[in-house]
């Protein structure tokens, strides 16, 4: 599966267009990181726990993604764009979305 | 008077660790800027037309930053007359430029020639509402990298 934030594929041609696939999750922080965080939280820079965590989750939305173009028959999605919200207190939802393709 | 004593002890700890840690994060920042600064990186593309290259991949950089105590502080007073808080204004330029590079890292050792399109997002996933609340700002920068 090719994954591009392009409009296309460079080097490859279109043939068939499949529309708009989707991934997204909800995660809860979790208390022990929040706790970490909160002494993190008095000195600044960066809270690595939370990195790990988002990215964790945002891997997990793109695969559900890819899954949903791979049902399709697509062999790339393009366009991806993604898109973060906070849910309820503590907890966020990452969210990708793209159009998925079928490239030569 | 021993919670006075206790929160002048947090505003100190914020100030110095906080200014020593900024200082730490932007010459790492700056040095890594020199080193992928040969890699083009463009925000757009859409309406371009697509660049000859045989083989193109998403990549994605993320980061979350979080404030000091004195930041916090300071930004609380701040927002009692209004004006500039420039403890955050650095806060989120060192975010940003951290994801930035983080995105450019991995499309350097996948070895893109360029990276297209690229998207800065920026949420807030701290809990501000609840008073003494986290502060914490996850940015993320994605973009095509081709070869």
């Amino acid at each position: 599966m090719i994954l591009t934030t392009l409009e296309g594929v460079p080097g490859k041609t279109i043939t068939k267009h499949f529309g708009l696939v989707q991934g997204s999750t909800v995660r809860a922080k979790h208390l022990g990181k929040d706790i970490m965080a909160g002494l993190k939280n008095l000195v600044g820079g960066e809270l690595q726990g939370y990195t790990e965590l988002l990215q964790e989750a945002r891997k997990e939305a793109v695969n559900r993604m890819i899954q949903q173009a791979s049902q399709l028959d697509a062999n790339a999605i393009v366009n991806i764009r993604f898109a973060t919200s906070s849910v309820t207190q503590g907890a966020a939802e990452l969210f990708a979305y793209g159009t998925a393709v079928r490239v030569e | 008077m021993s919670e006075l004593l206790w929160f002048l002890a947090l505003l100190a700890l914020g100030y110095f660790a906080g200014t020593y840690l900024e200082k730490k994060h932007y010459k790492s920042i700056k040095k890594r800027e020199r080193q992928t600064c040969h890699l083009p990186t463009i925000n757009f593309g859409a309406k371009q037309e697509i660049p000859e290259a045989t083989n193109a991949a998403m990549f994605v950089g993320s980061v979350v930053v979080s404030a000091d105590y004195f930041k916090m502080f300071i930004s609380f007073v701040i927002s009692l007359f209004g004006g500039r808080i420039v403890v955050y204004e650095t806060l989120l330029d060192r975010g940003r430029r951290e994801a930035l590079l983080r995105m450019k890292e991995q499309a350097i050792a996948w070895g893109a020639t360029q990276i297209l399109n690229v998207r800065l997002e920026t949420s807030n996933i701290g809990d501000r509402d609840s008073g003494d609340g986290l502060v914490a700002i996850e940015i993320i920068a994605y973009g095509t990298g081709i070869q």
